[in-house]
């Protein structure tokens, strides 16, 4: 994805015009699978409207715009300027990644399943139940101090789940593990419509969390 | 002696339209009754920090003063119980205050040109916060003022923390999303713009006086 050749010819000196073209192709906001008033009542409208068109959008709008940046000054050799961009990547890049999981980790209420197959086996395996997974995801993500995630991620190494909460944007790939389900707890997620009862939140949500989703993608995970 | 949550100087809808009642009564009844609630109860389990007081307890942060079980818990809620508590002193219904003053605004325009520039860094300083955090503007130790923000609960007072810029703050503006979000939503630098008409200037320059005299406003 990234047009690294016109700017290594011009690194080399091999160009007496240095080409530069730009390093990725803008980011565009996904289109969420399902209306924005599809997860009433655990989600509201309001909530999944404006976490989607504002939030999300300006994570992609503050990201494409620090990429731009980012292939100007490495055209320019512009180190500094390349270390000074790395938190708004992070952060906004960050937040592109987990908002891009959490639309289709997310379905209607009627379409819930619960979990199948080998991500069922899992669950069991190490948390008995899916109440008592789902409990202990909660507690844990619940407690995150400001903003952040609480994740379900699946260890390639030892095959195995795991439940990991971030910081702010941090992405579940900071850890090394492969993100299967994230469930968003800064208050712009939950605050219109459960205010500061997070575990009111975490509590709702699990009926409409697309476990069919989460399965996939350990599926590929395993690959 | 147990810590309290202090009540608000003003009516909950003294800052409308800037702050709306709905915010601030969930603010303080709520969010800040927990970091009370929470710092008690882990005062309770260590008795020996009871005798502290609130902004040593503060300073103790990073410190091996707080024992580790207890250090994280502290830092969250004796940071966001001393934020908060400062924070609704610093803000008034627009009617009480005439504006920045006497020898607090002679110290900004000394450190920033104008009350203007001030606001412009410290608008920038509360948007950029990335997550949930704090600005403030402070009392550095060579007297001069200062902006910074801060992540989370944390604050200047906790200059032991290892990105610590430190000092005595003088104003401070909560920008986590449950003090603006109700009205705002993701309009944050909105509600920066509206809470300058909501600040309390006599309260910073007492603020300030003290700060000067090297002891923390409360």
């Amino acid at each position: 994805m990234l047009a690294r050749v016109a700017l290594g010819l011009a690194r080399d000196g091999q160009s007496a015009v240095p080409t530069m073209t730009r390093a990725m192709s803008s980011i565009k906001l996904p289109e969420l699978p399902y209306s924005y008033g599809a997860l009433e009542p655990y989600i509201s409208g309001q909530i999944m409207e404006l976490h989607h068109s504002k939030h999300h959008a300006a994570y992609i709008a503050n990201l494409n715009k620090a990429l731009e940046q980012q292939a100007e000054a490495e055209h320019k050799g512009d180190v500094a300027k390349l270390i000074a961009l790395q938190s708004a990547i992070k952060f906004n890049g960050g937040g592109h990644v987990n908002h891009d999981i959490f639309w289709t980790n997310l379905c209607p209420h009627k379409e819930w399943q619960p979990p199948s197959g080998d991500l069922k086996a899992l669950i069991e395996a190490q948390w008995k139940t899916l109440d008592n997974f789902t409990t202990t995801f909660s507690a844990q993500t619940a407690a995150v101090q400001g903003s952040g995630w609480g994740w379900l991620g699946y260890n390639k190494t030892s095959h195995k789940l795991e439940i990991v909460t971030l910081p702010n944007q941090d992405p579940l790939s900071v850890t090394g593990l492969v993100p299967l389900l994230g469930i968003d707890v800064w208050e712009h997620a939950y605050y219109l419509q459960y205010k500061n009862v997070r575990p009111d939140y975490l509590k709702a949500i699990w009926n409409v969390v697309n476990w069919q989703n989460v399965e996939s993608r350990l599926a590929a995970a395993k690959k | 002696m147990a810590q309290v949550l202090p009540p608000l100087p003003y009516d909950y809808g003294s800052l409308e339209p800037h702050v709306d009642a709905t915010t601030m009564n969930i603010h303080h009844t709520k969010h800040h009754q927990t970091y009370v609630n929470n710092l008690n109860a882990a005062l309770d389990k260590f008795p020996e920090l009871k005798d502290l007081g609130l902004v040593d307890l503060n300073k103790a942060v990073g410190t091996d003063k707080l024992p580790k079980d207890v250090a994280t818990v502290i830092r969250n809620n004796g940071g966001g119980h001393y934020n908060h508590s400062f924070f609704w002193k610093v803000m008034t219904n627009p009617s009480n205050t005439n504006g920045p003053s006497g020898d607090v605004k002679a110290a900004i325009e000394a450190s920033f040109g104008s009350v203007d520039e001030m606001k412009a860094k410290f608008n920038a300083a509360a948007a950029g916060r990335f997550g949930s955090g704090w600005a403030w503007l402070s009392v550095k130790p060579d007297g001069s003022l200062s902006i910074d923000s801060t992540p989370n609960q944390d604050n200047p007072l906790m200059t032991s923390l290892p990105e610590a810029a430190g000092g005595i703050p003088v104003l401070g503006l909560d920008v986590w999303e449950h003090a603006y979000y109700l009205k705002y939503q993701n309009r944050r630098p909105e509600y920066i713009a509206a809470w300058w008409n909501v600040v309390n200037w006599e309260q910073v320059a007492e603020n300030y006086a003290a700060a000067k005299a090297g002891s923390v406003p409360l």
